[in-house]
């Protein structure tokens, strides 16, 4: 089954990475951006078929290691 | 006073703080991260600087995860000691030994020069050559040194005196213009609840010879050497 996980920065961190990105936008000329922050997107393909097990699995591979829950959140999506 | 320095793909700075204890007088033995054991009699477990796993994910991350930080953390239980020097100091982050996390610095830039700390406590195995108030002269190379913790953890640090060292200037005034990334309260290095483990951003272990411009980081290992 395939997998995409998002671990974005909480709320209230500060992210310069992003407040770079949203300068250089602006600094193309882009109109209409508000604020930028970076994130990181794993596409992962998890053995299971089983929906429920490859949740679990992803949440085990989110808490352990793909975010650092102190300054990150995760968000799971599985493929139809 | 026996420490294992522990040598990660990507480690850099294991030989040049092997030298520096040595120097001070300790016995240095070699661990590597996919050890499952510490090495017998180890007293100091010393996770250099450098740059682990290429910083991938996040710096310390893959690191902190490798098979010798569950006898690191065994060790730490135990109240052995434990030294991490900047990715070190990630790396213990990371592992949930400190708390709190080693953002990227404020302005962006990877930052690699000289830089004065302040020493906030004197009592403790890694400090007591030093005196409070002291100022020391030693260098930084990192690109993610800025240490953010929720205000909950850093009024605990604060309250508890577990700030080691925090970024000043050559006067030992403590001010945002002296703190090179951003750091929350100009901390440079934080102790853990029993004092045991020290993580700190700073490389003490490049200022230990006047050959090289000066032998302000020398304190720190004499410290632990006696220890």
């Amino acid at each position: 089954m395939k997998a995409r996980v998002t671990v974005t920065l909480k709320q209230g961190v500060l992210d310069p990475q992003g407040k770079a990105i949203e300068g250089g936008l602006k600094s193309l000329g882009i109109e209409g951006i508000g604020a930028v922050r970076q994130g990181k997107v794993f596409d992962i393909e998890v053995e299971s078929a089983d929906k429920a097990k490859a949740e679990s699995v992803l949440r085990d591979a989110c808490e352990r290691l793909l975010a650092n829950t102190v300054i990150e959140n995760y968000r799971i999506e599985l493929a139809e | 006073m026996k420490a294992a320095v522990i040598t990660f793909p990507g480690s850099n700075r294991d030989g040049d703080v092997t030298r520096a204890l040595r120097q001070a007088g300790a016995t240095v033995v070699s661990a590597w991260h996919a050890d499952h054991d510490l090495p017998a009699g180890t007293d100091l477990a010393v996770l250099p600087g450098g740059f682990s796993y290429g910083d991938y994910l996040r710096c310390g991350a893959i690191a902190s995860r490798a098979p010798i930080m569950d006898a690191v953390r065994a060790h730490a239980a135990r109240g052995g000691l434990v030294l991490g020097i900047c990715n070190g100091f990630q790396i213990l982050c990371e592992s949930g030994l400190l708390p709190g996390v080693l953002m990227r610095n404020a302005d962006l830039h990877f930052i690699c020069r000289r830089q004065h700390l302040k020493v906030a406590r004197a009592d403790t195995a890694f400090t007591n050559r030093y005196h409070v108030g002291q100022v020391i002269d030693v260098c930084i190379a990192h690109g993610e040194g800025n240490y953010v913790c929720d205000e909950e953890t850093l009024h605990e640090l604060e309250s508890e005196g577990r700030v080691a060292f925090r970024y000043c200037d050559a006067a030992g005034n403590v001010s945002r213009a002296a703190n090179p990334n951003g750091s929350l309260n100009d901390i440079a290095g934080v102790f853990s609840e029993d004092l045991n483990v020290l993580g700190m951003m700073p490389h003490p272990e490049n200022l230990i010879d006047d050959l090289v411009g000066g032998t302000d980081g020398r304190g720190l290992f004499e410290s632990l050497a006696a220890a």
